[in-house]
C-alpha cells in the first residue's frame, strides 16, 4: 500500500516539475493535468479500505468492509472543475499562439513583471 | 420567523447563478439585459447581507442545511459575524462596480459575456463566504477563480492573454496544494465540516500532520491572496483586466479567496499557534515593504495601484497576525477600508482611461480642471490609503500600530509606519503628475465621465470619509462581531456545532 502512496507523491512532483521547469505552454498545461490527477488519485486512495467493496446496501449481501464513498463523490466534482479549467487554459494558449506565433514562454514577454 | 431568515442564506448564491444563466440565454437579443440583471442582483444581495447582519447581531450564527440533512453529515451553509462582514464588503463593492461598468464596458464587444463572468465571480465569492465545509469552500473558490482568469483575458490582447495564463497557472498550483491539504485533513479527521473538523482535531491532539497541512494551506491561499513571496501574478493580472474587474480583483477577490479562507481555516479549524502568528506577521511586514518599494517606481497608474494592493494586504496580515483582539479588529477594519479606497482608486484610473485613453502618469497632467469629480474622489482615496486623518485609512492603520505596541512588537510598528510614509510619497506622485499642475495641451477636449460612473466614485468617496466612524464605540459592533469569531479561535467550533443541533 505504501508503494502506491509514494508513486502518488512522485506523480505530483513530476507534475510540479513540469509546471515550473518547462518552457512550452502545452507542456505546462500537461503538467497541471498531471498534478491534478495525482491529487485526485491521492484523495481516492484515502477512502480505500483493504478488501473493501462498494458501499451499496443490498438485502442478500452481508457487509463486511466498505470503501469510503465520500472521497469518490468529492473527486468526481474535482475532475469536473479540472476539466473546465483545462479547457480555459487550452483556449488561452491557442489565443496566445495566434497573437505571438509561438508556444515558448521565454518569447512571450511583452509584460514587464 | 427564525426559519425564514435561515432560508435566505442560499439566495446569496442562487441569485447570481440565476443571473449568470439568464444573461447568456437572452443577452444576445436584449442588449441591456446584462446591465439590468447584474445591477439588480448585486443590489439585492447587498440588501440581503445587511439584513443578515441585523439578524446576526441577535442570534450570532445562522445555519442552513442543504436538503434538510443536518450537519456534520449534510452540507451546511453558515453565516456568522465574519461571513456577514465580508458579505457586506463584497456585495457593496460588486454593486458599485456593476454601476460603474454600465458606461465603461461599452468600449468592448459582447458585453453580455462580461456580465455573465462578473456575476459568476460574485456568486463564487459569496459561496466561499457562506460555505460551512472545506470542500464547498474549494468548489466556490474555483468558480470565482476560473471566472477571474477569463475576465483578466477579456480584452484578448497579447498582454492580457499572457497575464491571464500566468495567473491561471499559478492559481492552479495553489488549488493543487489546497486540495492536497483538504485530502490530508479528511484522511485524518474523517469529516469535511469545518466545525466538526475543529472538534476532532482538538480531541485527537496535534500530530505531525498539522504543520504539514498548515504549510500546504499557507502556500495555496497565499498564492490566491498574493502575499509576498507568492505575489508575482498580481501586478500583471490587475493591470491587464478591464478596470472594473481590477477593482473587484484588488478590492475583494484576493481578500475572499486568500485572506478570508486563510484566516477561517487557521483560526477556526486548525487553531493558531505562536509560530503561525509569527509567520503571518513576518509575511505581513515583508509584503508591506516589498509591495510599496516596487510601487514607488511605477509609471503605469494601474500597475502602481496593483503593487499597493500587495502592500496593503501586508497590513491586514500584520494586524491579524498579532493575535490580540485589538490587532484582529484593526486588521479586519483595514480589510474593509482597503476594499473601499482601492476599488475607488482603480475606478479613478478607469475613469481617466475612459476619458483620455492612457494609463501613463507621465502623459497626464492637470486633469483636475477637466475632470473635477475624478480628481476630487482620487484626492480623498489617495489621502485615505496614505493614512491622513480623518479618513478611514488613518484609523485602521493607527489601530494596527497601537496594537503592535501593545503586543511589544515595536519593530513591526516602525516598518508599518515606514510603509505608510512610502505610500504617501507614491500617491503624492500620482496627484502631482496626473491631476494637479498645468493642463497637458493634448487633453484640451477631455470630458468628465458619465453620471453613473461619477456616482459610483462619489459613493465610495463618501464611505471613505465616514468610514472612520466604524471605529467609534457606537458603530464598532459590526467589526467587533467579526473579530470575535477569529479571536475565539477553536472554541468557536463548539458554538457552531451547538447551533447545528
Amino acid at each position: 500500500m505504501i508503494t502506491v502512496y509514494i508513486l502518488c507523491l512522485v506523480l505530483f512532483l513530476v507534475g510540479l516539475y513540469c509546471v515550473v521547469r518547462k518552457r512550452n505552454l502545452i507542456k505546462i498545461i500537461i503538467g497541471i493535468g498531471i498534478m491534478e490527477y495525482a491529487v485526485n488519485f491521492f484523495f481516492i486512495l484515502t477512502g480505500y479500505r483493504t478488501e473493501g467493496r462498494s458501499p451499496i446496501f443490498a438485502s442478500d449481501q452481508a457487509i463486511k468492509n466498505m470503501v469510503d464513498p465520500l472521497p469518490q463523490a468529492v473527486v468526481s466534482t474535482a475532475i469536473v472543475i479540472g476539466l473546465a479549467f483545462m479547457l480555459l487554459l487550452v483556449g488561452i494558449a491557442i489565443k496566445i499562439y495566434e497573437k505571438y506565433g509561438t508556444f515558448d514562454i521565454t518569447k512571450i514577454n511583452r509584460l514587464k513583471g | 420567523m427564525m426559519i425564514s431568515k435561515m432560508n435566505l442564506i442560499p439566495f446569496l448564491v442562487i441569485i447570481p447563478l440565476a443571473g449568470a444563466f439568464l444573461i447568456p440565454a437572452f443577452g444576445k437579443r436584449i442588449k441591456i439585459l446584462g446591465e439590468i440583471v447584474s445591477t439588480i442582483a448585486t443590489l439585492s444581495m447587498f440588501v440581503l447581507s445587511v439584513f443578515l447582519a441585523f439578524s446576526i447581531s441577535i442570534k450570532k450564527v445562522l445555519i442552513y442545511n442543504v436538503g434538510g440533512w443536518p450537519g456534520p453529515f449534510g452540507i451546511s451553509m453558515v453565516v456568522d459575524g465574519l461571513s456577514v462582514f465580508m458579505l457586506i464588503t463584497v456585495n457593496l463593492i460588486a454593486f458599485l462596480v456593476a454601476v460603474f461598468s454600465i458606461d465603461y464596458i461599452k468600449r468592448y464587444t459582447d458585453t453580455w459575456k462580461f456580465y455573465t463572468l462578473f456575476i459568476l465571480m460574485v456568486s463564487g465569492m459569496n459561496g466561499v463566504l457562506i460555505a460551512g465545509d472545506l470542500f464547498n469552500l474549494y468548489v466556490f473558490l474555483e468558480v470565482a477563480a476560473i471566472a477571474a482568469y477569463s475576465l483578466v483575458a477579456f480584452g484578448t490582447k497579447g498582454e492580457e492573454l499572457e497575464a491571464s495564463f500566468k495567473y491561471a497557472v499559478m492559481g492552479a498550483v495553489g488549488s493543487g496544494f489546497i486540495l492536497l491539504g483538504i485530502a490530508l485533513l479528511y484522511n485524518y479527521t474523517s469529516t469535511l465540516n469545518m466545525a466538526d473538523m475543529a472538534s476532532v482535531i482538538t480531541a485527537k491532539g496535534t500530530l505531525k500532520i498539522i504543520p504539514f497541512v498548515s504549510v500546504l494551506f499557507l502556500m495555496g491561499f497565499g498564492l490566491k491572496g498574493a502575499i509576498v513571496p507568492f505575489h508575482a501574478w498580481l501586478p500583471d493580472a490587475h493591470t491587464s483586466a478591464p478596470t472594473p474587474i481590477s477593482a473587484m480583483l484588488s478590492g475583494v477577490l484576493i481578500k475572499v479567496l486568500g485572506i478570508y479562507s486563510l484566516l477561517r481555516i487557521f483560526f477556526n479549524v486548525l487553531g493558531v499557534s505562536d509560530t503561525i502568528l509569527a509567520i503571518f506577521m513576518f509575511l505581513g511586514v515583508i509584503s508591506i515593504l516589498i509591495g510599496v518599494i516596487l510601487a514607488v517606481g511605477q509609471w503605469d497608474f494601474k500597475r502602481l495601484l496593483a503593487y499597493h494592493s500587495i502592500s496593503q494586504i501586508g497590513y491586514i496580515m500584520l494586524g491579524v497576525g498579532l493575535g490580540t483582539p485589538i490587532g484582529i479588529f484593526g486588521g479586519l477594519f483595514h480589510l474593509f477600508n482597503h476594499s473601499i479606497f482601492k476599488s475607488l482608486l482603480f475606478l479613478n484610473s478607469g475613469a481617466v482611461d475612459y476619458s483620455i485613453g492612457t494609463r501613463d502618469l507621465k502623459d497626464m497632467g492637470g486633469l483636475s480642471e477637466k475632470m473635477p469629480v475624478t480628481a476630487g474622489t482620487n484626492l480623498i482615496a489617495s489621502m485615505s490609503i496614505a493614512g491622513i486623518p480623518p479618513l478611514n485609512g488613518f484609523f485602521s492603520k493607527l489601530i494596527i500600530i497601537i496594537a503592535c505596541f501593545q503586543a511589544n512588537r515595536a519593530g513591526y510598528a516602525f516598518w508599518a509606519v515606514v510603509g505608510s510614509l512610502l505610500t504617501l510619497a507614491s500617491f503624492m506622485k500620482v496627484q502631482r503628475y496626473a491631476f494637479s499642475g498645468p493642463l497637458n495641451k493634448k487633453w484640451q477636449n477631455a470630458k468628465e465621465v458619465p453620471a453613473a460612473m461619477s456616482a459610483a466614485m462619489v459613493i465610495l468617496a463618501i464611505i471613505c470619509v465616514i468610514g472612520g466612524l466604524l471605529a467609534m464605540p457606537a458603530f464598532a459592533s459590526f467589526i467587533r462581531s467579526a473579530a470575535e469569531v477569529l479571536s475565539r479561535g477553536k472554541e468557536y467550533a463548539d458554538f457552531i456545532t451547538g447551533a447545528m443541533k
